[in-house]
């Protein structure tokens, strides 16, 4: 079957975007790890969609990479913002909820 | 039916003292000592509205006495034709009492009225209510002159009074209990009155709290009479009639007895304790602690006899739940009888006048309760009324001795004796209340507790009959120890107590050459003008004592009076039965219906003897006693008939020698220190115990259990957060990693458990 290596592909993108999403000193990398995990998200629905012949999955995909790409336009102005205020981008700088 | 003014509205009657205490408390700065004219002045207009109820009331049964078809009994033969129509049961005149009634509150359909309801024990209640208060307020403006907190006092007094006329009218169980933890209130407000004093506030306290425990019942018993009425109607009510014809109808049908029988013993418990019974009698001598007018007030027609007047009030319920009617031993006739002889042993020992009179009231108190046991309804309330009057009388003539004659002590032994030659007014009336209480023929004391031992024998109560005979036995002779130390003998007040003050002039001429001397003895006594601030008061009574002026004497003439007077309201042997005619309530099933007492010839000869045994014992055992001390006796104080009575009874110290001191003394110690030994150590080790286990509760499963819980949750719950609030760094990162990871756990956990 062809799912298992999509489903491999996703995973393995999947967890490399989460190691970027926790290991990078980037806000703007994290976003992009971010991105990649959505990417991965989306193959899954792609890949079971077909696996299935059903539509809905691609047509998910399409909606996650609308809203995807709204959310980084979202998230690259709030860096902006926040890189103006503090002068640096790096997440372990943005500690202000600290308990 | 005709419409009488003054019976609809004597509500009246309570409030005007009401708002006489108010008036008092918020002017009474501004007044100075005319307070005691707002006081004198809105009792006085109590009692003339109570005498006016008294008229409209009589008018009231008259009438009703014409409506049923018979003329109004008066005199020996239209009496016996009376006797004759008893026959016929149903033939019973029908005197309904007056009831109005407002809506208090309701709830849920359940409606609470508050009201007033007269009938012949009210009316009879506020006229003795109102005369006793009057005359002591009357008697006060003098007892208590210069006295620190003069308007204080008759604010107090207002209220005491008020709250008793509440508790009279009451025509619900329920307004009832208000009046009556009002006069507890008040008997601590004037008990304490010199609160100064560690022992008077001590002895308001105790009072209180007696009192309040007997309260528990009450209140229990209270809530039931509501139940009664919803068992036998289906429409529960505290309406007093509403209780008493339920009682009935419910103790006839002989169905809920155990509700009945409970509600009897929850109230009888209030009785205990209002009313000074065994054995929650220990707070009654305590409060001679209070100013003595007060103690006249709270002995003869309020706080003590509050208990008495609930006992007749419900009686149906009493009736019913002990089953009186059956004869034999009931609660409370036992309560009362034990009563009796307790106080009576008591009264023996005691040096202080006013507690020789304490434990005086004790005892009849419980020839009341007794009589309300045994089913002498009429006769325990007309006891009520005759012992209101020669109790104030000898409580104020107490008072008047104290006043002017001992330097302000009640100690017979030490500061009274051959007051006679001093204060021979006072003496008069002390004798008049003396005869009254100990029941000598004619006197009004004689009438009412020849009553209650009559009827106890015709139902069926011999036992409690010759209780109450010992019982008249020993009032007699703690009665004449009373006076005689009080009035015969030396005068052993200012120095005369030294010993070698051998005859009575050196001792009134030493205390009158010496007035600072004989003052600063006075204010060793206890019950001076205010003692904290008293040493400065000018007195006037440092010297001779003399006799007490018109104002402290007019009272004592007044209940002199009415102590002879009030016996002729119900004397079976002269035909007389007003009082069963006007106060026995004539309502046909809604209350005991009782038989009209007859007369025995034997009963009051037996109660004289009685008395007069009494007599002799305690002259021939004080005779024997003043032998030891020859020179006094020999002293010219003593009158030679006074001589003549010690020499009748010589023969009597055979008696006193070997019956007397071997029975009487022993069996006085043995209750004194029953008294104080086992009873006050029961409840001090009672106190003590619910103390200790208080502590213990307290320390451990308060402070550590309770306590312990809800702080060990606090601790925790900081704990916890101190330690959960290091997670949240704030670092997004580390948040994502948790997050993460938990998803991971999440998936793994899926992965081996699916």
């Amino acid at each position: 079957m062809l799912l298992n290596q999509f489903l491999l592909l996703s995973a393995f993108l999947f967890c490399t975007g989460a190691y970027g999403a926790i290991a990078r000193r980037h806000t703007v990398l994290v976003l992009a790890s971010i991105e990649l995990m959505l990417v991965a998200v989306n193959i899954n629905l792609v890949a079971f969609g077909a696996a299935l012949n059903n539509a809905v999955g691609q047509v998910f995909a399409l909606f996650v990479l609308t809203i995807a790409a709204a959310e980084v336009g979202v998230g690259l102005a709030i860096v902006l913002l926040i890189y103006r205020n503090i002068h640096s981008a790096n997440p372990d700088d943005l500690a202000e909820l600290k308990g | 039916m005709k419409t009488y003014w003054l019976l609809d509205h004597a509500w009246l009657v309570p409030l005007i003292p009401a708002l006489s205490f108010w008036v008092i408390l918020l002017v009474g700065k501004r007044l100075g000592a005319r307070a005691a004219w707002i006081g004198l002045g809105s009792v006085g207009a109590s009692w003339l509205l109570a005498v006016g109820n008294i008229v409209q009331w009589i008018q009231h049964v008259g009438d009703s006495d014409g409506s049923a078809g018979t003329k109004a009994a008066i005199g020996a033969t239209v009496r016996s034709m009376r006797l004759a129509a008893e026959g016929h049961a149903t033939n019973e005149k029908i005197v309904t009492p007056i009831v109005h009634a407002t809506t208090w509150f309701q709830n849920n359909g359940i409606k609470l009225d508050v009201g007033i309801q007269i009938d012949g024990l009210a009316v009879m209640m506020m006229f003795v209510v109102t005369t006793i208060s009057l005359l002591v307020h009357f008697y006060s403006t003098e007892y208590m002159r210069d006295d620190r907190r003069f308007n204080y006092y008759y604010a107090a007094l207002s209220l005491f009074t008020a709250s008793m006329l509440l508790l009279v009218v009451a025509s619900s169980t329920l307004e009832l209990l208000v009046g009556w933890e009002l006069v507890g209130l008040c008997s601590f407000m004037l008990i304490g009155h010199w609160w100064e004093e560690k022992p008077n506030s001590d002895a308001a306290l105790k009072a209180f709290l007696t009192t309040r425990t007997g309260d528990i019942g009450l209140l229990t018993g209270v809530i039931m009479t509501f139940f009664v009425v919803q068992r036998a109607t289906g429409q529960g009510s505290f309406n007093i009639l509403a209780v008493n014809s339920s009682a009935m109808k419910l103790g006839e049908a002989g169905s809920q007895h155990t509700l009945l029988l409970w509600c009897a013993a929850a109230l009888l418990l209030a009785i205990i304790g209002k009313s000074g019974q065994f054995p929650l009698h220990t707070w009654l001598p305590d409060a001679m602690a209070g100013p003595t007018p007060v103690s006249a007030l709270i002995h003869a027609a309020t706080m003590v006899v509050a208990g008495v007047y609930l006992g007749a009030r419900v009686y149906p319920i009493f009736y019913q739940g002990f089953h009186i009617a059956n004869g034999g031993v009931n609660p409370m006739a036992l309560v009362g009888g034990i009563t009796v002889i307790i106080g009576a042993a008591l009264a023996f020992v005691q040096n202080d006048i006013k507690k020789v009179l304490a434990y005086s009231t004790i005892s009849q108190l419980g020839y009341m309760v007794m009589g309300l046991g045994v089913g002498a309804w009429t006769a325990a309330i007309f006891h009520l009324f005759t012992h209101a009057f020669f109790k104030a009388n000898l409580f104020l003539g107490a008072g008047s001795v104290s006043h002017s004659g001992a330097h302000h002590s009640f100690d017979m032994k030490k500061d009274m004796g051959g007051l006679r030659k001093y204060m021979p007014r006072t003496f008069i009336t002390f004798l008049f209340g003396t005869a009254a209480l100990v029941g000598i023929p004619l006197t009004a004391g004689f009438f009412s507790k020849d009553e209650i031992l009559a009827v106890a024998g015709e139902n069926g109560f011999s036992f409690f009959k010759i209780v109450g005979l010992i019982g008249a036995v020993m009032t007699a002779a703690y009665m004449t120890r009373c006076v005689y130390l009080t009035f015969f003998g030396e005068y052993r007040g200012g120095h005369a107590s030294d010993a070698h003050a051998a005859d009575v002039a050196h001792a009134s001429d030493e205390a009158h050459l010496d007035p600072a001397h004989a003052a600063a003895a006075a204010h060793a006594g206890h019950d001076d003008h205010g003692a904290a601030g008293g040493v400065g008061v000018p007195t006037g009574h440092g010297g001779e004592p003399h006799e007490s002026n018109n104002i402290i004497l007019f009272p004592l003439y007044f209940l002199s009076f009415m102590s002879i007077a009030a016996g002729y309201l119900l004397a079976p042997m002269l035909h007389i039965d007003k009082f069963e005619q006007w106060v026995t309530p004539h309502i046909g099933t809604g209350f005991v219906t009782f038989e009209t007492s007859k007369f025995h010839a034997i009963d009051p000869t037996v109660a004289v003897l009685a008395g007069l045994i009494g007599i002799a014992i305690a002259y021939g055992f004080y005779w024997k006693h003043a032998f030891g001390q020859n020179a006094s006796e020999k002293n010219a104080l003593l009158g030679a008939g006074k001589k003549f009575l010690v020499n009748k009874f010589y023969l009597d110290v055979l008696y006193t020698d070997g019956v007397v001191n071997g029975i009487k003394g022993p069996i006085a110690r043995a209750a004194y220190w029953t008294n104080q030994k086992i009873i006050d150590n029961a409840l001090r080790y009672t106190g003590k115990g619910a103390v200790g286990t208080a502590g213990f509760v307290y320390r451990y499963i308060d402070q550590r259990g309770v306590d312990g819980v809800y702080n060990g949750t606090a601790v925790a719950t900081g704990a916890i957060g101190a330690e959960t609030r290091k997670l949240q760094t704030g670092r997004l990162q580390e948040y994502a990693w948790v997050m993460v990871a938990a998803v991971g756990i999440f998936v793994l956990a899926l992965a081996i458990f699916n």
